[in-house]
């Protein structure tokens, strides 16, 4: 299924991309197994995904957990935790 | 209940009046002004760069004021955050909350900014003589969300 992922701050700045278009293997259904077929592209994304980082998820603009499901058409981010106001 | 996000500065004397003026039987303001500060983790701070989640932002601060009516009888609510590059002396956001009485308008408002910390998808970029670097986010934040667990 296809889906967008986009990413923010220090970790957009680590993969050096800011939005993407990805096609998920049928067994990529959750945030978890999302990270771990994204740290199968290299390095920095192995790094990123090792969980020695905080690394937080939205799905659709909400705040997710990593068990929470991925469907067709999602916007799914992953960022740094927040440090506004 | 307003959210505005945006570059351009703000007249908290303004946004006050405008929120207070809407009803005679609103008898509380409470407001707070987050400001850029000078001097952060030892090193002066010459620019402080604010990046968001745009849709994402907005809604989060929208369900953090649905939330803050929901649990304090208040009247209205503003949330006012900027984006882009800021310098110290800065105004970053401004929480406003009217309500009958100061009891509910002065917690509303600090739930409202203790929920905008840890929940609102902003990062803080600070430049210093020795070059950029993000702002991790502070465990003291979180610590205060748990004040208001129910």
């Amino acid at each position: 299924m296809k889906i967008k992922v986009l990413y923010f701050a220090r970790i957009k700045e680590a993969v050096n991309y800011s939005t993407e278009e990805v096609d998920l293997p049928n067994q990529v259904t959750t945030i978890t197994a999302l990270k771990n077929w994204l740290a199968l592209r290299g390095e920095v994304w192995a790094n990123l995904f090792d969980g020695k980082q905080l690394v937080r998820a939205a799905i659709n603009h909400t705040l997710v957990d990593d068990l929470a499901t991925i469907q067709a058409n999602d916007e799914v981010a992953f960022f740094p935790p927040v440090t506004g106001g | 209940m307003a959210v505005l996000v945006q570059i351009e500065d703000f007249d908290v004397g303004f946004q006050l009046n405008k929120l207070r003026l809407a009803s005679p039987s609103i008898g509380a303001v409470v407001s707070f002004v987050g400001q850029v500060r000078d001097i952060n983790d030892g090193d002066s701070i010459s620019k402080l760069t604010l990046e968001h989640y745009p849709g994402m932002t907005e809604s989060a601060l929208k369900a953090i004021e649905a939330e803050a009516k929901l649990r304090w009888d208040i009247l209205d609510s503003l949330i006012i955050h900027r984006l882009g590059s800021l310098q110290p002396l800065d105004q970053i956001v401004l929480v406003a909350v009217v309500s009958a009485h100061r009891g509910e308008a002065f917690k509303a408002c600090e739930f409202i900014m203790d929920f905008l910390k840890t929940q609102a998808p902003f990062w803080k970029k600070e430049t210093t003589a020795h070059g950029e670097r993000w702002v991790d986010a502070k465990l003291s934040d979180d610590l205060a969300i748990k004040q208001w667990q129910k």
